[in-house]
């Protein structure tokens, strides 16, 4: 049966892959033009990477928040790890850039799914409410011993001069990262891996019962969300130069969340919309500068509640909105 | 020896501050099974009431403090109203993230208010220190520690005693049920909020009395810490809160002293961890059994 299903399939499939590669080609082609074209300021351009950081930084977390269902509060704990590994490697390292790069990635993503691992022993025994606090208090313990071990990460003052590797200038190789993460997690999710996944967010008593190891999977899903947090930390503190413990705070966390929320928890496609929506406006809103944070609170709240409300049932839900755009067109 | 006691006291005090807010996590969770993110900076909204009424001319120190105990109270009744409410129904996540914009809200509504800077409240509690057998306890910390006593057995007395306190725990037991006993749920939660917000407010009276200082940031750190402490002790259980919060206090105090000021925040996270390892919910937390 299963043989059949993946023949019929696998029509659909190749073409599905045609047209990810060629969306894959313009997202390229896109930047490309935007960067060289001077329609992007030099603050915009700038922000393309921080775009890219909180693209991989909520896609991933969509995996263990979105598709595992657990809700993670710790997620910048990861991106720590990532960043100071990537750093401490490309800092110590006297090798050629492109052989610093890759020893930095590898080494800020093995890092940072090491962390995920021994995150995994407590997640056995937990889930919902219990879990996020586990997580919280784990992205708070590792700022903690970034503060304490002074020797290796500077305490408080943090690292500095780090080789800025992924700045806007090298805008190719973050928009290549950020593909390839995209793609990696996307390709994972609709694997045998991602189905039972999304089982054990479904029900977990049942995907147990049919011989899923539960255990294994939440695993799994923790340390490729933390591995590809990593990758997201070594770009962030490769584009700043300067990475300190109390910048990866419960804050980040949160808005990483309030990304993979508000894009659509389990939704790939939704964090990146919203990742670049969220990362843009508080920007675009820097000239009223004190009210910007307080915009930015107000519209989550009222997306929360519009989203769980009546009015969203009935625009979404029953087809109100689809009915209203369709009836335009006969009219056009 | 003394030093040891000097500590224990110095983790006494914020313990029990800890403690307060705690019991409003706690109870909140208990009858509307979510964490109120915005809880910690309803004791920063505290602080800056009290602040206000204590620099305006011809308010009584007690008005002030009175008022910013309704104050904070009223500010939870509305803050349920307003952003919880409609979302009874909604995903557990949809009213944590709702919380977590509160939080941010209530914290740059201040910030647009007040400025970020910090504002000091003049001191309000004039009990004279005493000495006993070489350890000196400063007037502020008895009154502290008083407080939350009287706070915690009213507290106690009202939710175990009362008819509005079995209502209420008819409710974290049995929404659905305590409504047919003709139970007005909506109006027991509308109380827990006030509650808890009460205590809060108490809280932050408390803590500028120690520290002095009022700023938007304020709630964050002791609220995040306040619900570590539910959490150890076990959320949903008064004694719990209670227990969960000294221990925090004291852990902290002992860690800042003889270990390093560096790693407080690994070691109380980190008993939260292995609390939670050992026991899953908590020290007096009681355990659910999931059914299918």
């Amino acid at each position: 049966m299963a043989n059949e299903f993946v023949k019929k399939k696998s029509g659909e499939v190749k073409k599905a892959s045609i047209k990810k590669l060629i969306v894959i080609a313009l997202v390229y082609v896109g930047v490309i033009v935007l960067v060289n074209s001077g329609i992007l300021g030099y603050q915009y351009r700038n922000l393309l990477v921080s775009v890219s950081v909180n693209i991989i930084m909520a896609v991933s977390l969509n995996l263990v928040t979105g598709f595992l269902g657990e809700l993670s509060l710790g997620h910048a704990g990861f991106m720590a790890i990532g960043a100071y590994t990537g750093s401490l490697i490309t800092l110590h390292l006297e090798l050629p850039m492109w052989l610093e790069i890759i020893a930095g990635l590898a080494g800020a993503g093995v890092m940072a799914a090491i962390f995920g691992l021994i995150i995994g022993i407590p997640v056995l025994r937990l889930h919902g409410d219990y879990l996020a606090i586990v997580t919280l208090a784990f992205g708070q313990i590792i700022a903690s011993i970034l503060n304490y071990a002074k020797s290796i990460t500077g305490g408080a003052s943090g690292l500095s001069n780090i080789p800025e590797y992924t700045t806007s200038k090298h805008y190719i190789l973050v928009i290549t990262l950020v593909i390839l993460s995209v793609v990696i997690i996307s390709n994972i999710m609709k694997s045998r891996y991602g189905r039972a996944i999304t089982a054990v967010r479904d029900n977990y008593i049942a995907a147990e019962a049919t011989g899923v190891s539960i255990r294994n999977y939440k695993i799994f899903a923790f340390v490729v969300g933390a591995f590809f947090a990593g990758i997201a930390g070594f770009i962030f503190a490769h584009n700043v130069g300067i990475i300190k413990p109390n910048k990866f705070d419960f804050n980040m966390s949160i808005n990483i969340l309030v990304i993979v929320v508000l894009g659509g928890m389990g939704s790939i496609r939704g964090s990146i919309i919203a990742a670049i929506i969220l990362t843009v406006l508080p920007e675009m809103l820097r000239d009223i500068q004190d009210y910007r944070m307080l915009m930015y609170a107000v519209l989550l709240i009222a997306a929360m509640l519009f989203n769980n409300s009546k009015l969203r049932k009935h625009l979404v839900d029953d087809g109100a909105l689809k009915k209203l755009f369709t009836r335009k067109k006969k009219e056009a | 020896m003394n030093g040891f006691i000097e500590q224990f006291l110095n983790g006494l005090i914020p313990g029990s501050i800890y403690a307060l807010i705690a019991l409003g996590y706690t109870m909140v969770y208990g009858i509307a099974k979510m964490i109120n993110f915005a809880h910690g900076d309803i004791i920063m909204v505290g602080a800056y009431i009290l602040l206000l009424g204590l620099n305006a001319a011809g308010v009584p120190t007690w008005l002030a403090i009175l008022l910013s105990i309704v104050g904070c109270g009223i500010l939870g009744v509305v803050i349920e109203k307003v952003a919880y409410k409609p979302l009874r129904n909604a995903p557990s996540l949809a009213v944590l993230i709702t919380a977590i914009g509160v939080s941010y809200f209530l914290q740059n509504l201040f910030l647009v208010i007040f400025s970020s800077q910090g504002k000091s409240v003049p001191k309000f509690i004039h009990v004279s220190d005493f000495t006993v057998g070489g350890v000196t306890v400063s007037g502020n910390m008895i009154v502290i520690l008083v407080v939350t006593i009287i706070v915690m057995i009213a507290l106690t007395y009202f939710i175990n005693k009362t008819k509005l306190g079995s209502a209420l725990r008819a409710v974290s037991e049995d929404k659905g049920a305590a409504s047919l006993m003709g139970i007005n749920a909506n109006r027991m939660i509308s109380m827990t909020f006030a509650i808890g917000s009460a205590l809060a407010g108490v809280a932050g009276i408390l803590w500028v009395s120690m520290y002095d200082k009022a700023y938007p940031t304020l709630g964050a750190i002791p609220g995040i810490k306040a619900f570590v402490a539910a959490v150890i002790g076990g959320i949903g259980s008064v004694p719990g809160a209670m227990i969960g919060g000294i221990a925090l206090g004291i852990v902290e105090s002992f860690t800042k002293a003889y270990i390093s000021g560096e790693l407080v925040d690994a070691f109380v996270f980190g008993l939260l961890i292995i609390v939670l390892i050992f026991k899953p919910t908590g020290i007096l937390g009681r355990k659910r059994i999931e059914k299918v």
